[in-house]
Protein backbone atom coordinates (compact mmCIF):
# COMPACT_ATOMS: atom_id res chain seq x y z
CA UNK A 1 0.00 0.00 0.00
CA UNK A 2 1.34 3.62 -1.15
CA UNK A 3 2.01 5.43 2.42
CA UNK A 4 -0.93 8.13 2.79
CA UNK A 5 2.25 11.74 2.91
CA UNK A 6 5.29 11.30 1.07
CA UNK A 7 7.46 13.72 1.35
CA UNK A 8 10.25 13.82 -1.46
CA UNK A 9 13.65 15.65 -1.56
CA UNK A 10 11.88 18.50 0.30
CA UNK A 11 13.65 21.55 0.49
CA UNK A 12 12.37 25.09 1.37
CA UNK A 13 14.48 28.35 0.69
CA UNK A 14 13.91 32.02 2.39
CA UNK A 15 14.60 34.68 0.83
CA UNK A 16 16.56 36.84 3.16
CA UNK A 17 18.46 40.31 2.45
CA UNK A 18 19.61 39.14 -0.78
CA UNK A 19 20.71 35.84 -0.29
CA UNK A 20 18.43 32.53 0.48
CA UNK A 21 18.13 31.00 3.82
CA UNK A 22 17.52 26.87 3.72
CA UNK A 23 15.28 26.52 6.44
CA UNK A 24 14.64 22.53 5.52
CA UNK A 25 17.12 20.77 3.29
CA UNK A 26 16.27 17.30 1.33
CA UNK A 27 13.54 15.71 3.27
CA UNK A 28 12.28 12.28 2.45
CA UNK A 29 10.00 10.90 4.72
CA UNK A 30 6.52 8.73 4.61
CA UNK A 31 3.73 8.60 6.20
CA UNK A 32 1.53 5.21 6.48
CA UNK A 33 -2.48 5.99 6.55
CA UNK A 34 -3.28 6.08 9.96
CA UNK A 35 -0.43 6.97 11.67
CA UNK A 36 0.72 8.96 14.60
CA UNK A 37 3.71 10.64 13.56
CA UNK A 38 5.88 12.75 15.41
CA UNK A 39 8.34 15.83 14.46
CA UNK A 40 10.72 16.90 17.11
CA UNK A 41 14.30 18.98 16.74
CA UNK A 42 15.72 21.96 17.82
CA UNK A 43 13.97 25.41 17.97
CA UNK A 44 13.80 26.95 14.26
CA UNK A 45 15.06 23.55 12.78
CA UNK A 46 12.55 24.02 10.33
CA UNK A 47 9.46 22.06 11.82
CA UNK A 48 6.71 24.54 11.45
CA UNK A 49 7.77 25.31 8.13
CA UNK A 50 7.13 21.29 7.19
CA UNK A 51 4.02 21.72 8.47
CA UNK A 52 2.72 24.93 6.37
CA UNK A 53 3.99 22.52 3.28
CA UNK A 54 2.21 19.99 4.40
CA UNK A 55 -0.82 22.31 5.08
CA UNK A 56 -0.41 24.32 1.36
CA UNK A 57 0.44 27.45 3.25
CA UNK A 58 3.52 27.62 1.69
CA UNK A 59 5.54 25.81 -1.47
CA UNK A 60 8.41 23.76 -1.70
CA UNK A 61 11.65 25.34 -3.46
CA UNK A 62 12.43 21.84 -4.57
CA UNK A 63 10.94 18.53 -4.13
CA UNK A 64 6.87 17.56 -3.22
CA UNK A 65 5.02 16.42 -0.87
CA UNK A 66 2.41 13.90 -2.33
CA UNK A 67 -0.88 12.92 -0.56
CA UNK A 68 -2.68 9.83 -1.29
CA UNK A 69 0.18 10.20 -4.39
CA UNK A 70 -1.17 13.15 -5.51
CA UNK A 71 1.20 16.44 -4.91
CA UNK A 72 0.08 18.94 -2.72
CA UNK A 73 -0.39 22.59 -4.36
CA UNK A 74 -2.46 24.54 -1.82
CA UNK A 75 -4.49 24.49 1.59
CA UNK A 76 -7.31 21.90 1.44
CA UNK A 77 -10.13 20.93 3.61
CA UNK A 78 -8.80 17.15 3.43
CA UNK A 79 -6.11 18.36 5.70
CA UNK A 80 -6.89 19.80 9.55
CA UNK A 81 -4.47 22.60 11.11
CA UNK A 82 -4.61 22.67 14.65
CA UNK A 83 -2.23 25.91 15.57
CA UNK A 84 -0.06 26.49 18.47
CA UNK A 85 -2.37 30.03 19.28
CA UNK A 86 -5.56 27.96 19.11
CA UNK A 87 -6.62 30.18 16.49
CA UNK A 88 -10.08 30.96 17.89
CA UNK A 89 -12.78 33.39 16.23
CA UNK A 90 -12.71 35.67 19.84
CA UNK A 91 -16.44 37.04 18.61
CA UNK A 92 -17.36 33.29 18.02
CA UNK A 93 -18.77 31.17 20.77
CA UNK A 94 -17.12 27.74 21.19
CA UNK A 95 -20.20 26.06 19.30
CA UNK A 96 -19.43 29.23 16.56
CA UNK A 97 -15.83 28.19 16.31
CA UNK A 98 -16.81 24.64 15.76
CA UNK A 99 -19.26 25.23 12.96
CA UNK A 100 -17.22 28.05 11.50
CA UNK A 101 -14.98 24.86 9.57
CA UNK A 102 -17.96 22.87 8.93
CA UNK A 103 -19.10 26.57 7.02
CA UNK A 104 -15.73 26.37 5.25
CA UNK A 105 -16.94 22.57 3.96
CA UNK A 106 -20.72 23.70 2.99
CA UNK A 107 -22.17 21.31 5.83
CA UNK A 108 -26.14 22.27 5.89
CA UNK A 109 -26.55 24.34 8.29
CA UNK A 110 -29.04 22.05 10.13
CA UNK A 111 -26.75 19.70 10.40
CA UNK A 112 -23.66 21.41 11.36
CA UNK A 113 -25.42 22.65 15.29
CA UNK A 114 -25.55 18.43 15.64
CA UNK A 115 -22.16 17.83 14.36
CA UNK A 116 -20.45 21.04 16.32
CA UNK A 117 -22.36 19.50 19.46
CA UNK A 118 -21.06 16.07 18.51
CA UNK A 119 -17.48 16.87 18.07
CA UNK A 120 -17.91 19.41 21.27
CA UNK A 121 -18.56 15.97 23.33
CA UNK A 122 -16.09 14.35 21.73
CA UNK A 123 -13.03 16.91 23.44
CA UNK A 124 -15.32 16.54 26.89
CA UNK A 125 -16.48 20.20 26.43
CA UNK A 126 -20.39 19.44 26.74
CA UNK A 127 -22.11 22.21 28.31
CA UNK A 128 -19.29 24.65 27.28
CA UNK A 129 -21.22 25.28 24.12
CA UNK A 130 -22.23 28.72 24.65
CA UNK A 131 -19.11 30.51 26.03
CA UNK A 132 -16.56 32.54 23.95
CA UNK A 133 -12.84 31.66 23.85
CA UNK A 134 -12.12 34.65 26.77
CA UNK A 135 -14.50 32.50 28.63
CA UNK A 136 -12.57 29.14 28.45
CA UNK A 137 -9.50 28.17 29.87
CA UNK A 138 -6.13 27.45 27.91
CA UNK A 139 -6.88 23.65 27.86
CA UNK A 140 -10.52 24.55 26.94
CA UNK A 141 -9.65 26.67 23.89
CA UNK A 142 -7.56 24.05 22.29
CA UNK A 143 -9.90 21.53 22.72
CA UNK A 144 -12.53 23.75 20.96
CA UNK A 145 -9.49 24.11 18.20
CA UNK A 146 -9.08 20.15 18.20
CA UNK A 147 -12.93 19.61 17.68
CA UNK A 148 -13.35 22.14 15.16
CA UNK A 149 -10.38 20.56 13.45
CA UNK A 150 -12.03 17.08 13.30
CA UNK A 151 -15.44 18.01 12.57
CA UNK A 152 -15.10 18.68 9.16
CA UNK A 153 -13.38 15.54 8.84
CA UNK A 154 -10.08 15.85 7.63
CA UNK A 155 -8.21 12.49 6.55
CA UNK A 156 -4.90 14.22 8.00
CA UNK A 157 -4.29 15.94 11.01
CA UNK A 158 -1.54 18.01 11.09
CA UNK A 159 -0.49 19.68 14.81
CA UNK A 160 2.09 22.26 15.40
CA UNK A 161 3.10 22.29 18.94
CA UNK A 162 -0.95 22.35 20.46
CA UNK A 163 -0.07 22.31 24.02
CA UNK A 164 2.93 23.70 24.56
CA UNK A 165 1.47 26.54 26.11
CA UNK A 166 -0.28 24.56 28.85
CA UNK A 167 -0.03 23.68 32.22
CA UNK A 168 1.40 19.86 32.82
CA UNK A 169 -1.63 18.35 34.01
CA UNK A 170 -3.80 20.12 31.12
CA UNK A 171 -1.17 18.93 29.01
CA UNK A 172 -1.42 15.34 30.02
CA UNK A 173 -5.09 14.85 29.89
CA UNK A 174 -5.03 16.12 26.45
CA UNK A 175 -2.40 14.17 25.45
CA UNK A 176 -4.40 11.20 27.04
CA UNK A 177 -7.56 12.24 24.92
CA UNK A 178 -5.70 13.07 21.80
CA UNK A 179 -4.62 9.17 21.60
CA UNK A 180 -8.12 8.52 22.72
CA UNK A 181 -9.23 10.11 19.44
CA UNK A 182 -6.74 9.34 17.14
CA UNK A 183 -7.66 5.93 18.38
CA UNK A 184 -11.46 6.35 17.62
CA UNK A 185 -11.35 8.45 14.32
CA UNK A 186 -8.17 6.21 12.34
CA UNK A 187 -6.86 10.21 11.07
CA UNK A 188 -3.21 9.83 10.76
CA UNK A 189 -1.66 12.64 12.71
CA UNK A 190 1.52 14.40 12.25
CA UNK A 191 2.32 16.26 15.40
CA UNK A 192 5.14 18.73 16.09
CA UNK A 193 6.84 19.51 19.71
CA UNK A 194 9.66 20.48 21.38
CA UNK A 195 8.84 17.76 24.66
CA UNK A 196 10.71 14.41 24.25
CA UNK A 197 8.26 12.85 26.84
CA UNK A 198 5.24 14.06 24.29
CA UNK A 199 6.83 12.75 21.40
CA UNK A 200 7.36 8.60 23.02
CA UNK A 201 4.05 9.28 24.62
CA UNK A 202 2.25 9.81 21.35
CA UNK A 203 4.45 8.74 18.77
CA UNK A 204 4.57 5.67 16.88
CA UNK A 205 7.23 7.04 15.17
CA UNK A 206 9.77 9.83 16.00
CA UNK A 207 11.30 11.57 13.47
CA UNK A 208 14.11 13.73 14.87
CA UNK A 209 15.08 16.67 12.73
CA UNK A 210 19.02 18.26 12.86
CA UNK A 211 18.89 21.49 13.80
CA UNK A 212 19.48 24.37 10.46
CA UNK A 213 19.07 23.07 7.90
CA UNK A 214 16.48 20.58 9.02
CA UNK A 215 16.86 17.28 7.72
CA UNK A 216 16.04 14.30 9.24
CA UNK A 217 18.30 12.73 11.37
CA UNK A 218 16.67 9.49 12.55
CA UNK A 219 13.19 7.71 12.71
CA UNK A 220 12.77 5.87 15.82
CA UNK A 221 9.89 3.67 15.96
CA UNK A 222 7.97 3.61 19.68
CA UNK A 223 6.50 0.45 21.17
CA UNK A 224 4.89 0.81 24.65
CA UNK A 225 3.04 -2.48 24.26
CA UNK A 226 -1.30 -1.76 24.23
CA UNK A 227 -1.98 1.55 25.25
CA UNK A 228 -5.29 1.24 25.86
CA UNK A 229 -3.73 -0.91 28.95
CA UNK A 230 -4.05 0.92 32.26
CA UNK A 231 -1.49 2.42 34.15
CA UNK A 232 0.60 5.31 33.40
CA UNK A 233 3.09 4.55 30.04
CA UNK A 234 4.93 7.27 31.60
CA UNK A 235 6.56 5.42 34.35
CA UNK A 236 7.10 2.46 32.17
CA UNK A 237 10.95 1.25 31.96
CA UNK A 238 10.38 0.98 28.04
CA UNK A 239 9.26 4.76 27.62
CA UNK A 240 12.58 5.43 30.03
CA UNK A 241 14.47 4.12 27.28
CA UNK A 242 13.15 5.47 24.45
CA UNK A 243 12.98 8.65 26.11
CA UNK A 244 17.09 8.65 26.48
CA UNK A 245 17.37 7.29 22.61
CA UNK A 246 15.57 10.39 21.71
CA UNK A 247 17.31 12.60 24.43
CA UNK A 248 20.38 11.59 23.07
CA UNK A 249 19.68 12.25 19.14
CA UNK A 250 18.58 15.60 20.09
CA UNK A 251 21.28 16.38 22.44
CA UNK A 252 23.94 17.04 19.90
CA UNK A 253 21.29 19.04 17.40
CA UNK A 254 20.80 21.45 20.42
CA UNK A 255 24.59 22.20 21.18
CA UNK A 256 25.04 22.85 17.12
CA UNK A 257 21.93 25.25 17.43
CA UNK A 258 23.18 27.04 19.94
CA UNK A 259 26.66 27.28 18.29
CA UNK A 260 24.98 28.39 14.90
CA UNK A 261 23.07 31.04 16.68
CA UNK A 262 26.23 32.36 18.52
CA UNK A 263 27.87 32.54 15.46
CA UNK A 264 25.34 34.49 13.91
CA UNK A 265 25.18 37.21 16.72
CA UNK A 266 29.00 37.09 16.66
CA UNK A 267 28.86 38.07 13.16
CA UNK B 1 -19.50 41.67 33.44
CA UNK B 2 -17.69 40.10 36.20
CA UNK B 3 -20.23 40.65 38.84
CA UNK B 4 -22.67 38.74 36.18
CA UNK B 5 -19.96 35.65 35.83
CA UNK B 6 -19.30 35.59 39.55
CA UNK B 7 -22.89 35.74 40.35
CA UNK B 8 -24.11 32.61 37.99
CA UNK B 9 -23.05 29.86 40.45
CA UNK B 10 -24.89 31.51 43.27
CA UNK B 11 -28.60 31.33 41.52
CA UNK B 12 -27.96 27.72 41.36
CA UNK B 13 -27.51 27.43 45.06
CA UNK B 14 -30.44 28.08 47.71
CA UNK B 15 -32.77 30.93 47.51
CA UNK B 16 -31.19 32.35 50.87
CA UNK B 17 -28.14 32.95 48.98
CA UNK B 18 -29.58 35.38 46.26
CA UNK B 19 -31.24 37.38 48.57
CA UNK B 20 -27.47 38.72 50.15
CA UNK B 21 -26.08 38.76 46.61
CA UNK B 22 -28.99 41.10 45.42
CA UNK B 23 -28.37 43.69 48.05
CA UNK B 24 -24.93 43.71 47.78
CA UNK B 25 -25.11 44.50 44.23
CA UNK B 26 -27.99 46.65 44.16
CA UNK B 27 -25.53 48.73 46.93
CA UNK B 28 -22.58 48.23 44.62
CA UNK B 29 -24.22 49.85 41.43
CA UNK B 30 -25.23 52.57 43.99
CA UNK B 31 -22.05 53.86 45.32
CA UNK B 32 -21.04 53.19 41.75
CA UNK B 33 -23.45 55.64 41.06
CA UNK B 34 -22.10 58.25 43.65
CA UNK B 35 -18.82 57.79 42.54
CA UNK B 36 -19.10 58.77 39.48
CA UNK B 37 -21.24 61.80 40.06
CA UNK B 38 -19.42 62.83 42.50
CA UNK B 39 -17.08 65.14 40.93
CA UNK B 40 -19.77 66.81 39.17
CA UNK B 41 -22.21 67.52 41.79
CA UNK B 42 -18.96 68.81 43.66
CA UNK B 43 -18.61 70.86 40.41
CA UNK B 44 -22.08 72.69 40.46
CA UNK B 45 -21.73 73.38 44.26
CA UNK B 46 -18.51 75.38 43.38
CA UNK B 47 -20.32 77.17 40.43
CA UNK B 48 -23.50 77.93 42.69
CA UNK B 49 -21.09 79.27 45.49
CA UNK B 50 -18.33 81.45 43.75
CA UNK B 51 -20.40 83.84 42.39
CA UNK B 52 -22.50 84.43 45.48
CA UNK B 53 -19.61 84.45 47.68
CA UNK B 54 -18.44 86.97 45.53
CA UNK B 55 -15.42 85.09 44.44
CA UNK B 56 -15.96 85.67 40.95
CA UNK B 57 -17.74 88.78 38.94
CA UNK B 58 -21.48 87.10 39.03
CA UNK B 59 -21.89 89.32 35.34
CA UNK B 60 -19.59 86.52 34.01
CA UNK B 61 -20.56 83.75 35.30
CA UNK B 62 -23.59 83.79 37.04
CA UNK B 63 -24.71 81.10 39.22
CA UNK B 64 -25.40 77.62 38.27
CA UNK B 65 -29.00 78.08 39.73
CA UNK B 66 -29.60 81.20 37.54
CA UNK B 67 -28.30 79.51 34.35
CA UNK B 68 -30.35 76.67 35.17
CA UNK B 69 -33.25 79.40 35.00
CA UNK B 70 -32.36 80.69 32.05
CA UNK B 71 -31.88 77.30 30.70
CA UNK B 72 -35.65 76.87 31.44
CA UNK B 73 -37.23 79.92 30.01
CA UNK B 74 -35.46 79.37 26.63
CA UNK B 75 -36.87 75.59 26.94
CA UNK B 76 -40.81 77.53 27.54
CA UNK B 77 -40.48 79.85 25.05
CA UNK B 78 -39.30 76.71 22.27
CA UNK B 79 -35.57 78.66 21.18
CA UNK B 80 -33.80 75.89 22.76
CA UNK B 81 -35.43 72.94 21.20
CA UNK B 82 -35.54 75.14 17.70
CA UNK B 83 -32.30 75.53 17.85
CA UNK B 84 -31.32 72.06 19.19
CA UNK B 85 -33.17 70.71 16.22
CA UNK B 86 -31.30 72.73 14.09
CA UNK B 87 -27.76 71.39 15.51
CA UNK B 88 -28.57 67.83 15.80
CA UNK B 89 -30.24 67.96 12.23
CA UNK B 90 -26.81 69.00 11.24
CA UNK B 91 -24.06 66.98 13.11
CA UNK B 92 -26.39 63.37 12.37
CA UNK B 93 -26.70 64.21 8.94
CA UNK B 94 -22.58 65.10 8.61
CA UNK B 95 -21.98 62.12 10.94
CA UNK B 96 -24.41 59.75 9.35
CA UNK B 97 -23.11 60.46 5.64
CA UNK B 98 -19.49 60.11 6.93
CA UNK B 99 -20.17 56.86 8.43
CA UNK B 100 -22.38 55.47 5.39
CA UNK B 101 -18.90 56.68 3.26
CA UNK B 102 -15.84 56.31 5.39
CA UNK B 103 -16.73 52.65 6.75
CA UNK B 104 -17.20 50.77 3.23
CA UNK B 105 -14.56 53.22 1.60
CA UNK B 106 -12.08 52.21 5.09
CA UNK B 107 -12.77 48.14 4.70
CA UNK B 108 -11.46 48.61 1.21
CA UNK B 109 -8.22 50.55 1.48
CA UNK B 110 -7.48 48.60 4.26
CA UNK B 111 -8.20 45.34 2.13
CA UNK B 112 -6.07 46.23 -1.09
CA UNK B 113 -2.41 46.62 0.65
CA UNK B 114 -0.98 48.43 -2.34
CA UNK B 115 -4.16 51.40 -2.18
CA UNK B 116 -3.27 51.57 1.75
CA UNK B 117 0.38 52.54 0.86
CA UNK B 118 0.14 54.74 -2.14
CA UNK B 119 -2.87 56.64 0.19
CA UNK B 120 -1.24 56.50 3.43
CA UNK B 121 0.47 59.78 3.29
CA UNK B 122 -2.40 61.36 1.97
CA UNK B 123 -4.64 60.61 4.61
CA UNK B 124 -2.20 61.29 7.10
CA UNK B 125 -1.69 65.03 5.55
CA UNK B 126 -5.96 65.23 5.57
CA UNK B 127 -6.03 63.90 8.57
CA UNK B 128 -3.53 66.60 10.60
CA UNK B 129 -5.13 69.59 8.62
CA UNK B 130 -7.62 70.56 11.33
CA UNK B 131 -11.25 70.68 9.44
CA UNK B 132 -12.00 74.21 11.36
CA UNK B 133 -8.60 75.74 9.20
CA UNK B 134 -10.97 74.50 6.05
CA UNK B 135 -13.97 76.36 7.19
CA UNK B 136 -13.72 79.41 4.92
CA UNK B 137 -13.03 76.86 2.17
CA UNK B 138 -16.22 75.44 2.56
CA UNK B 139 -18.35 78.21 3.12
CA UNK B 140 -16.52 79.77 -0.14
CA UNK B 141 -17.48 76.62 -2.24
CA UNK B 142 -20.87 76.21 -0.76
CA UNK B 143 -22.30 78.92 0.70
CA UNK B 144 -23.31 79.78 3.91
CA UNK B 145 -26.25 77.37 3.99
CA UNK B 146 -26.78 73.95 5.86
CA UNK B 147 -24.79 72.17 2.80
CA UNK B 148 -21.77 73.88 4.34
CA UNK B 149 -22.22 72.74 7.59
CA UNK B 150 -23.26 69.00 7.09
CA UNK B 151 -20.34 69.32 4.39
CA UNK B 152 -17.77 70.53 7.07
CA UNK B 153 -19.18 67.93 9.65
CA UNK B 154 -18.88 65.31 7.38
CA UNK B 155 -15.43 66.20 6.31
CA UNK B 156 -13.89 65.76 10.21
CA UNK B 157 -15.87 62.65 11.29
CA UNK B 158 -14.61 61.16 7.78
CA UNK B 159 -11.13 61.21 8.99
CA UNK B 160 -11.09 59.00 12.13
CA UNK B 161 -13.74 56.35 10.81
CA UNK B 162 -11.40 55.74 7.56
CA UNK B 163 -8.16 55.78 9.24
CA UNK B 164 -9.62 53.46 12.30
CA UNK B 165 -11.41 51.61 9.53
CA UNK B 166 -7.93 50.69 7.77
CA UNK B 167 -5.82 50.24 10.44
CA UNK B 168 -8.79 47.76 11.80
CA UNK B 169 -8.71 46.06 8.36
CA UNK B 170 -4.65 45.62 9.01
CA UNK B 171 -4.47 44.46 12.23
CA UNK B 172 -6.45 41.23 11.66
CA UNK B 173 -4.90 38.39 14.08
CA UNK B 174 -2.20 37.12 11.21
CA UNK B 175 -3.05 33.44 12.83
CA UNK B 176 -6.62 33.67 12.06
CA UNK B 177 -5.63 34.22 8.14
CA UNK B 178 -3.75 31.75 8.16
CA UNK B 179 -6.80 29.51 9.63
CA UNK B 180 -9.12 30.72 7.13
CA UNK B 181 -5.97 30.09 4.62
CA UNK B 182 -6.00 26.50 5.91
CA UNK B 183 -9.39 26.10 5.26
CA UNK B 184 -9.46 27.45 2.08
CA UNK B 185 -11.95 30.19 2.98
CA UNK B 186 -10.68 32.93 0.42
CA UNK B 187 -12.49 36.61 -0.89
CA UNK B 188 -16.05 37.44 -0.07
CA UNK B 189 -16.22 34.63 2.84
CA UNK B 190 -12.55 35.52 4.46
CA UNK B 191 -14.04 39.07 4.24
CA UNK B 192 -17.64 38.56 5.82
CA UNK B 193 -16.46 35.64 8.22
CA UNK B 194 -13.01 36.80 9.30
CA UNK B 195 -11.84 40.00 8.65
CA UNK B 196 -15.12 42.04 8.98
CA UNK B 197 -15.94 40.53 12.61
CA UNK B 198 -12.54 41.21 13.36
CA UNK B 199 -12.41 44.85 12.37
CA UNK B 200 -15.29 45.79 14.58
CA UNK B 201 -14.17 47.06 17.77
CA UNK B 202 -11.54 48.93 16.33
CA UNK B 203 -13.90 51.16 13.95
CA UNK B 204 -16.00 51.71 16.74
CA UNK B 205 -13.42 53.39 18.30
CA UNK B 206 -12.92 55.24 14.94
CA UNK B 207 -17.09 55.97 14.86
CA UNK B 208 -17.16 57.45 18.77
CA UNK B 209 -14.41 59.74 17.91
CA UNK B 210 -15.79 61.33 14.90
CA UNK B 211 -19.39 61.69 17.33
CA UNK B 212 -17.31 63.66 19.51
CA UNK B 213 -15.89 65.43 16.34
CA UNK B 214 -19.62 65.94 15.00
CA UNK B 215 -20.36 67.92 17.76
CA UNK B 216 -17.28 70.13 18.10
CA UNK B 217 -16.75 71.02 14.40
CA UNK B 218 -20.45 72.04 14.09
CA UNK B 219 -20.82 74.34 17.32
CA UNK B 220 -17.37 76.13 15.91
CA UNK B 221 -19.00 76.06 12.65
CA UNK B 222 -22.29 77.50 13.43
CA UNK B 223 -20.82 80.24 15.90
CA UNK B 224 -19.45 81.68 12.36
CA UNK B 225 -22.34 82.43 10.39
CA UNK B 226 -25.70 80.61 11.04
CA UNK B 227 -29.33 82.22 12.11
CA UNK B 228 -29.90 78.73 14.12
CA UNK B 229 -28.58 76.15 16.16
CA UNK B 230 -26.63 75.93 19.57
CA UNK B 231 -23.17 77.16 18.73
CA UNK B 232 -25.65 80.05 17.19
CA UNK B 233 -27.08 80.40 20.24
CA UNK B 234 -24.17 80.91 22.09
CA UNK B 235 -22.74 82.91 20.06
CA UNK B 236 -26.02 85.36 19.85
CA UNK B 237 -26.10 85.43 23.64
CA UNK B 238 -22.73 86.70 24.05
CA UNK B 239 -22.99 89.59 21.33
CA UNK B 240 -26.36 90.08 22.88
CA UNK B 241 -24.66 90.49 26.27
CA UNK B 242 -27.37 87.78 27.44
CA UNK B 243 -24.56 85.29 29.55
CA UNK B 244 -26.85 82.87 31.87
CA UNK B 245 -28.70 82.20 27.70
CA UNK B 246 -24.71 81.79 26.79
CA UNK B 247 -24.25 79.27 29.99
CA UNK B 248 -27.48 77.82 28.70
CA UNK B 249 -26.25 77.21 25.99
CA UNK B 250 -22.46 75.80 26.41
CA UNK B 251 -24.58 73.18 28.85
CA UNK B 252 -26.96 71.70 26.42
CA UNK B 253 -23.93 70.77 24.52
CA UNK B 254 -21.92 69.43 27.33
CA UNK B 255 -25.35 67.07 27.72
CA UNK B 256 -25.65 66.37 23.89
CA UNK B 257 -22.43 65.74 23.88
CA UNK B 258 -22.51 63.25 26.97
CA UNK B 259 -25.55 61.64 25.60
CA UNK B 260 -24.51 60.90 22.13
CA UNK B 261 -21.35 59.69 23.35
CA UNK B 262 -23.22 57.37 26.00
CA UNK B 263 -25.75 56.23 23.26
CA UNK B 264 -22.79 55.18 20.48
CA UNK B 265 -21.10 53.13 23.44
CA UNK B 266 -23.77 51.07 24.21
CA UNK B 267 -24.36 51.09 20.59
CA UNK B 268 -20.87 49.40 20.62
CA UNK B 269 -21.36 47.21 23.38
CA UNK B 270 -23.95 45.60 21.63
CA UNK B 271 -21.51 44.66 18.83
CA UNK B 272 -18.67 43.49 20.45
CA UNK B 273 -20.26 41.72 23.68
CA UNK B 274 -17.46 38.72 22.85
CA UNK B 275 -14.53 40.79 24.08
CA UNK B 276 -12.99 40.42 27.11
CA UNK B 277 -14.26 42.74 29.53
CA UNK B 278 -11.91 45.53 30.25
CA UNK B 279 -10.56 45.35 34.00
CA UNK B 280 -11.65 41.33 34.44
N1 LIG C 1 8.89 33.61 6.18
C1 LIG C 1 10.15 33.40 6.54
N2 LIG C 1 11.14 34.18 6.03
C2 LIG C 1 12.42 33.96 6.37
N3 LIG C 1 12.83 33.01 7.22
C3 LIG C 1 11.91 32.21 7.76
C4 LIG C 1 10.51 32.36 7.47
N4 LIG C 1 9.82 31.43 8.14
C5 LIG C 1 10.73 30.74 8.85
N5 LIG C 1 11.98 31.19 8.62
C6 LIG C 1 13.21 30.66 9.18
O1 LIG C 1 13.23 29.28 8.95
C7 LIG C 1 13.72 28.59 10.07
C8 LIG C 1 12.74 27.52 10.49
O2 LIG C 1 11.57 28.16 11.02
P1 LIG C 1 10.42 27.31 11.69
O3 LIG C 1 9.41 28.27 12.18
O4 LIG C 1 9.97 26.28 10.74
O5 LIG C 1 11.19 26.64 12.91
P2 LIG C 1 10.60 25.67 14.03
O6 LIG C 1 11.36 24.41 13.95
O7 LIG C 1 9.14 25.59 13.92
O8 LIG C 1 11.02 26.44 15.33
P3 LIG C 1 10.29 26.49 16.74
O9 LIG C 1 10.52 25.18 17.36
O10 LIG C 1 11.00 27.58 17.47
O11 LIG C 1 8.85 26.79 16.48
C9 LIG C 1 13.98 29.62 11.16
O12 LIG C 1 15.35 29.84 11.26
C10 LIG C 1 13.28 30.85 10.67
O13 LIG C 1 14.01 31.99 11.01
MG1 LIG D 1 7.47 26.28 15.15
Amino acid sequence: MSPHISFRGVTKRFPVKGTEFTAVDGIDLDVARGEFLVLVGPSGCGKSTLLDLLGGLTSASEGEILLDDVPITGPGLDRGIVFQQYALLPWRTAQGNVEFGLEATGVPRRQRAERAREFLNLVGLTGFEDRHPHQLSGGMRQRVAIARSLAYDPAVLLMDEPFAALDAQTRESLQDELVRIWQRTGKTIVFITHAIDEAVLLGQRVAVLTSRPGRVKEVVPIDLGDRRGTGDPRSSPEFARYRHRIWDLLHDEVTRAQQLEKEVVGR
Amino acid sequence: MTALLEARPATRTTPVAIRPQRTRRALDALLTGVGKSVAIVALLVVWEAAPRLGLVDATFLPSFSTVLGAWWDLLVSGQLLENTQASLARSLAGFGLAVAGAVPLGLLIGWYKPVATVLGPLLEVFRNTAALALLPVFVLLLGIGETSKIAIVFYACTWPILLNTISAVGGVDPTLLRLAKSMNLGGFRLFQKVILPAAVPTVFTGIRLAGAVSILVLVAAEMIGAKAGLGYLINASQYNFAIPQMYAGIITISAIGVLFNQVLVSVERRFTSWRVPVGA
